[in-house]
């Protein structure tokens, strides 16, 4: 895994500076307070607060709701059933695509620096930019209509290219950011490269590939909301039936729901950044 | 230069008969990086004795650090051959090699995810030790590199420079490897916690002789820590392969010269013994001489004392001619007693200091039974000292007698 030119002195101790201003946009989402700042209670008031926030507008919602008079559709459409079938099914879509997303990009990152890809590697990262260029509307819409095929598979496929970059360029950078020497002195003792990936190269990558896996549950929890036009429901469906027939409830209920759930998503990611974070650095 | 080399071989080949049996043996070593034409290291051949020190010193950018991390093959050889008390390494499995040589470098490279005992436990750990072996192994470890054992959960950047160091070389000796690598181990550090650390190396290193390979670019340093050095030039061609007194004394080419620097001579009053200058040419008599004849010794000396010695040739006492004089005043009781003696052993620096407090500004150099062998003064010290300083015009001399060595 190391070529002999890495190991020349002069190489040694350069910098990843250009890498350092990717992993920046990369972590765009990262929380203000993700600094080691520690003290009891400022945690808890870091911790509580998006909650809070969150219940309070959940119940504001509820006492509008409440106050209007709901005709035959808004009636058919605002009720706890329905708004939990579609936001399990959102949540569905969610989930899946996130965890496809991880499987693939974290691969493709790994295999990506490993020194033999190091050539090909850029263009392979040009590829998966163009997924987050294009619009995620345009992305899926097309990718439905070039397959002629809709629904919940296509959707996750669709995500899948939308969230790929970040999660990719983050697990790559994570990984070349990892010390040179720490390395060095791991392949010096004796440990195989394999060895080195697993116990050193991917453990220290863990906050930066965290940071990416989160901006990529953030883009496709939003993004999710388009699956509705292409038949493979979720939450997007208050909006486009609010929209449709003009019923201002129901969009209105739909979007702050979508944007609840998606700080939601975000709130429950960053504690797990925290906590999967590996001790000691 | 080639025949520089061959003298070089012929100095190692007199050390292997000295000493224990090569540990490591490099045989046309050559390393040529993609990409360039020149060669990083060419052709270097050497030997490295079994618990033995050897430090590769040189200017950066002479392939010192190339050369010592293939021996462990983190660089592979472009050609040549390693091997390792006798058995050809060059195409072993690198990581078994590696697992029994221990590898400290100047980043010092601690896992900064893991604990310190676990940082420690890493060999062991791949060895398959049990345990209770391996925390014995790590607290044992911790205590001879002056951490406290109860540091053993904390992370790596918990610590001061120096303290990472430490833990550095605990790891590197972890699984009690026989031969350890280190690259500029103390380059990173404050020159008051090199100075320590330098001391604490060389106490653990009295206990467990391992065989060492030093890599720094600090000529103090080698001086300090070698048993041998190599001063390296480009390509790591050797300029010279031997001990820090010869090299100090008598470098091979002005190429060490200048690398020794200007505190050469400085740096050699420590190393060099008293014993091995050319003592100054004091007028010597028996106690028993006649006045006569001591007169006479020191007409002809030119000097203006003359040393008595007694039957065993132990130095009794210092007469002046204005003793000599009063010939009532039997040899025996004239002038003072011999002091500032100093043994052959004794280095340069102990006997400048014997000199600058004894009376007239010299030495009596006798041997183990304390026979009388000479004496020196600061004439001959600073004429020592004036040899050891690089000079071109002594040059030839110097090239002729490592011929002939």
């Amino acid at each position: 895994m190391r070529t002999p030119e890495q190991t020349r002195p002069e190489e040694k101790t350069r910098p990843p500076q250009s890498e350092a201003v990717e992993t920046k946009s990369g972590t765009s989402s990262k929380p203000g307070g993700g600094g080691p700042t520690s003290s009891l209670p400022y945690k808890l008031a870091r911790y509580l607060t998006m909650p809070i926030i969150l219940a309070g507008v959940c119940i504001a919602l509820y006492l509008w709701v409440s106050s209007q008079t709901l005709d035959s559709i808004e009636a058919r459409n605002l009720n706890a059933e329905l708004i939990v079938e579609k936001l399990v099914r959102h949540l569905e879509i969610t989930v899946i695509a996130t965890i496809a997303v991880v499987a693939l990009a974290v691969s493709a990152g790994v295999i990506l620096t490993r020194p033999a890809m190091r050539r090909v590697s850029p263009y392979i990262v040009a590829v998966a930019s163009t997924g987050q260029a294009m619009p995620s509307i345009g992305v899926i819409v097309l990718i439905a209509v070039l397959l002629n095929q809709f629904g919940f598979t296509i959707a996750i496929v669709a995500l899948v290219i939308t969230a790929f970059l970040p999660v990719l360029r983050n697990t790559m950078v994570g990984i070349q950011q990892v010390d040179q020497s720490v390395i060095e002195a791991g392949r010096g003792m004796g440990m195989t490269k394999r060895a080195v990936l697993w116990k050193i190269e991917l453990p220290l990558a863990i906050p930066i590939m965290l940071a990416g896996i989160r901006t990529a549950l953030i883009i496709v929890v939003g993004t999710a909301a388009l699956a509705t036009f292409i038949n493979a429901g979720g939450m997007g469906d208050f909006i486009n039936t609010g929209i449709k027939l003009s019923r201002e409830t129901i969009l209105i209920t739909g979007s702050v729901l979508t944007a609840v759930l998606a700080l939601s998503v975000d709130y429950v990611a960053g504690i797990a950044e925290d906590v999967l974070r590996p001790k000691g650095l | 230069m080639s025949e520089e080399r061959n003298i070089q071989n012929g100095t190692a080949e007199n050390h292997a008969e000295n000493r224990g049996k090569a540990m490591i043996h490099l045989e046309k070593l050559s390393k040529t990086f993609p990409g360039t034409d020149e060669p990083a290291v060419e052709e270097l051949t050497m030997e490295i004795y079994e618990g033995e020190t050897v430090v590769f010193v040189g200017p950066s950018g002479c392939g010192k650090t190339t050369t010592m991390k293939m021996i462990n093959r983190i660089i592979e050889p472009t050609s040549g051959r390693i091997f390792i008390k006798g058995e050809d390494v060059t195409d072993a499995n690198p990581d078994t090699l590696r697992r029994n040589i221990g590898y400290v470098i100047q980043q010092i490279g601690l896992f900064p995810h893991m604990t310190l005992a676990d940082n420690v436990a890493t060999v062991p750990k791949m060895l398959g030790w049990d345990k209770n072996r391996v925390s014995e192994r790590t607290k044992e470890l911790m205590e001879l590199v002056s951490i406290p054992a109860s540091y053993g959960s904390r992370y790596p950047k918990e610590l001061s420079g120096g303290q990472k160091q430490r833990v550095g070389v605990a790891r590197a000796m972890a699984a009690d490897p026989p031969i350890m690598l280190m690259d500029e181990p103390f380059g990173a550090v404050d020159p008051i916690t090199r100075d320590r650390l330098q001391d604490e190396f060389l106490r653990i290193q009295e206990d467990i002789r391992k065989t060492i390979i030093f890599v720094t670019h600090d000529i103090d340093e080698a001086i300090k820590m070698g048993d041998r050095i190599a001063i390296l030039q480009e390509r790591s061609v050797i300029a010279q392969y031997d001990t820090p007194e010869r090299i100090l004394t008598d470098p091979a080419s002005d190429f060490v010269e200048d690398f020794i620097g200007s505190g050469a001579s400085l740096k050699r009053l420590s190393l060099s013994k008293v014993g091995d200058i050319d003592p100054a040419n004091w007028p010597v008599a028996s106690l028993e001489d006649s006045h006569d004849d001591a007169r006479r010794k020191m007409r002809e000396s030119g000097k203006e004392h003359v040393l008595l010695l007694d039957g065993e040739r132990k130095p009794r006492r210092w007469v002046s001619m204005a003793d000599i004089e009063q010939n009532g005043v039997p040899l025996k009781e004239a002038g003072w007693p011999a002091i500032a003696i100093v043994e052959a052993r004794a280095s340069l620096y102990d006997t400048l200091d014997t000199m600058i407090t004894s009376y007239k500004g010299s030495a009596i150099v006798v041997d183990d039974d304390g026979r009388y062998q000479g004496v020196v003064d600061f004439e001959t010290v600073l004429a020592s000292i004036e040899d050891m300083r690089p000079q071109d015009a002594n040059r030839p001399d110097k090239t002729q007698r490592d011929v002939t060595r």
